[in-house]
């Protein structure tokens, strides 16, 4: 029993993790209907950040967490903007398969940019402690504990889940979000402006994963490279297309699936661990090809 | 006039080619010939790659100093041509592909990893080019042909040195091991540290696996499984970076116990991100900076002079493979490759890491150096013979 709930416990942290990147997947899904590849490498970029400027913003605010994680989400925010505007805004009203692909090479040209020994650099990197780590153990004689950090990590995942459902569904910029998603056409026409909605869902989706990616490096203490982002990257937009995509709670909800389906997993046999992400999206993909949250809409003719 | 210009034009063809066919046989009194390396510049295991550059590009430099070797009475030095593998298997190939048919290197060192070594070892057989490979342990990659040689010490016996440590020196009765399962290296060190364990006497209580340590973090589930195993050893067999995560990850849930690894945790890396968690840790390794060996010694103070910092293990072995194949080059005087070959296969060098014989799976004959990290430091324990 003990050992159950301490793998739950486990899931849920991994989970949080997926949770941050799934949410930027699932909020440009919803408005642009592009799966935006290049979302994992932002997330990198955050962490990345975290590490470069945590020592500068420990010199000149003392604290170091939040005024990280602010400018960490500031910075992603604008490499979002940028992205938009350059890569996918010129290819907005050719076929949806060239902005796929062109996601595609913004991922590898993050991945392989960020490598370069001027850059980030191929090493390993200590991320600085942001947070000291404390062991809470729970009461009873099951020998759990949960650190400070999980309870970080699930706090800020649903927090900006709130924060962001909030912004689309009642702020008047996410009003144009949700019209513009619904019919471009048709918003345009209602005087909506579709770029400012689209850059804002290109600031916003990516100031997320910049978040995720401080609290990646405050988890695990560790940035192994620029490729980092690959597999929680999947495992995020798995996670994303299981809940629903374009579904904000699905997201999260989705995230916690994997996260603690993968403990589980791997509890039972440790070379299952990894496979088990796939598993699942196929099995919940031929029962609700919508996802768990998802709407089926049913295509007209 | 035309005709004259024609005949004139004619001439100085005839007299071009002539004095074209004299310079082809006029011998060069110097040559310059290419050899490899392979090593991973980028991603997790670029410090070991960069270890391996530097010292190679001192081994070849050395070598050049000393007036390099004498082919058919021509003076002839070496220049270095280093390519990235990214630990990938298809990079690594397509690397050793360039290197053989475009550079046309007589030799090649590398690589670091087990999986990449064994996808350029065809390639370099049949090419007919001699592979020497550093810190490849997995005992496979010596076995693709007889081009194919290492200098470091093989996972059947890198294993049970630390399984012995563990089980004589800490007094350890059960063990957990946990492993990468996604290399040919840590994969069969695993199975080799379980086997000499069990050899002893001791027993195996848990034995977990993950993927893909390239991004994998997250090692609480396979920890958690451990934990509730209650071993008295936990035995790591990853690169450095994982490993480090992993010691962080098990000693905050209260899995106190000591841990060891092998020679890929050799990076001053693992004390700097495991800190407080990596105090006390062993591994295996082929070269510890702390050797006593005077020849040991020099080696560490002209690399450390000339790059800044203290070498790791991987920069003595591709130092010496690098001694080594020049060596026999020098021996053999003859670019082709069956001849350094043969040369290798009868080598009597001694390097830095000790003298070198190889075994009939072309597998050195040498000791084990264990490591201990103590104050952040890598502290040399003890050297344990064949």
């Amino acid at each position: 029993m003990g050992q159950f709930l301490q793998q739950l416990i486990n899931g849920i942290q991994i989970g949080s993790i997926y949770a941050l990147i799934a949410l930027g997947y699932t909020m440009v899904y919803g408005i642009v209907r592009l799966i935006n590849f290049a979302h994992a490498d932002i997330f990198m970029v955050g962490a990345y950040m975290g590490f470069f400027l945590a020592p500068v913003m420990a010199k000149v605010f003392g604290g170091a967490f939040i005024p990280t994680i602010i400018a960490a989400m500031l910075i992603t925010g604008l490499l979002g903007f940028v992205m938009e505007k350059l890569a996918y805004r010129p290819l907005r009203y050719k076929s949806r398969l060239s902005a796929l692909i062109t996601a595609l090479g913004v991922s590898l040209f993050l991945e392989n940019f960020c490598s370069l020994p001027f850059v980030f650099g191929p090493q390993f990197r200590k991320f600085p402690d942001l947070i000291v780590t404390k062991q809470i153990t729970i009461p009873g004689n099951l020998g759990l504990s949960i650190s400070n950090i999980l309870l970080l990590d699930v706090g800020v995942s649903v927090i900006l889940m709130v924060l962001l459902f909030w912004f689309v569904n009642k702020t008047l910029i996410g009003k144009q979000m949700r019209a513009v998603a619904f019919d471009k056409p048709t918003a345009s026409l209602m005087g909506i402006n579709i770029d400012v909605v689209i850059s804002m869902a290109f600031i916003v989706g990516p100031a997320l994963a910049g978040a995720g990616g401080i609290l990646y490096g405050t988890t695990y203490g560790m940035l192994a490279s620029p490729f980092l982002g690959i597999w929680p990257g999947i495992k995020a937009f798995i996670a994303a297309v299981l809940g629903g995509i374009g579904n904000i709670p699905g997201a999260v909800l989705g995230a916690y699936i994997m996260g603690i389906s993968e403990a589980f997993a791997t509890s039972v046999n440790s070379n299952l661990g990894y496979g088990i992400a796939f598993a699942i999206l196929i099995g919940i993909l031929l029962i609700r090809p919508s996802g768990l949250l998802g709407k089926f809409v049913p295509e007209k003719v | 006039m035309r005709r004259l210009l024609a005949i004139i034009l004619v001439c100085a063809l005839i007299a071009g080619v002539g004095v074209g066919c004299k310079k082809a046989e006029v011998k060069p009194t110097e040559q310059v010939v290419n050899l490899g390396g392979i090593f991973p510049m980028t991603g997790s295991y670029a410090a070991f790659g960069t270890y391996s550059q530097n010292a190679m590009t001192m081994a070849v430099e050395e070598f050049n100093t000393a007036g390099g070797a004498t082919i058919d009475g021509v003076k002839t030095t070496i220049n270095y041509i280093n390519e990235d593998d990214a630990a990938s298997p298809e990079v690594g190939a397509s690397a050793a592909q360039k290197l053989i048919n475009q550079d046309k290197v007589i030799g090649i060192i590398g690589t670091v990893t087990s999986g990449v070594s064994l996808a350029i070892a065809p390639i370099a057989t049949a090419a007919g080019v001699p592979e020497i490979a550093t810190t490849s342990t997995n005992e496979k990659v010596t076995l693709v042909s007889d081009y194919i040689f290492r200098v470091c010490f093989i996972d059947p016996f890198q294993g049970p040195v630390i399984a012995n440590y563990a089980y004589n020196t800490v007094k350890a009765k059960t063990a957990a091991v946990i492993y990468d399962n996604a290399n040919d290296g840590t994969l069969l060190l695993a199975q080799c540290f379980k086997t000499g364990f069990e050899k002893d006497g001791g027993k195996i209580v848990a034995y977990e696996a993950f993927t893909n340590e390239n991004t994998t973090v997250d090692f609480n589930a396979q920890l958690t499984k451990i934990k509730a195993a209650k071993p008295e050893f936990l035995y790591v067999s990853c690169f450095y970076g994982a490993a480090a995560l992993i010691l962080k990850q098990a000693r905050a849930m209260g899995l106190n116990v000591p841990a060891g690894g092998s020679d890929g945790d050799d990076s001053p890396d693992l004390a700097k991100i495991g800190g407080a968690a990596a105090e006390g840790f062993v591994f295996s390794t082929n070269f510890s900076s702390g050797d006593p060996s005077p020849k040991g010694h020099n080696f560490v103070t002209a690399y450390t002079a000339k790059y800044g910092e203290a070498p790791g293990g991987p920069a003595a072995l591709a130092y010496d493979a690098t001694g080594l194949i020049l060596d026999a080059f020098k021996t053999a005087g003859s670019i082709k490759g069956s001849d350094i070959r043969d040369a290798i296969k009868n080598t009597t060098f001694t390097g830095i890491s000790g003298a070198y014989k190889f075994d009939a799976n072309r597998n050195p004959i040498k000791a084990a150096v264990i490591v201990q990290i103590k104050n952040g430091q890598q502290t040399y324990l003890m050297k344990i013979n064949p």
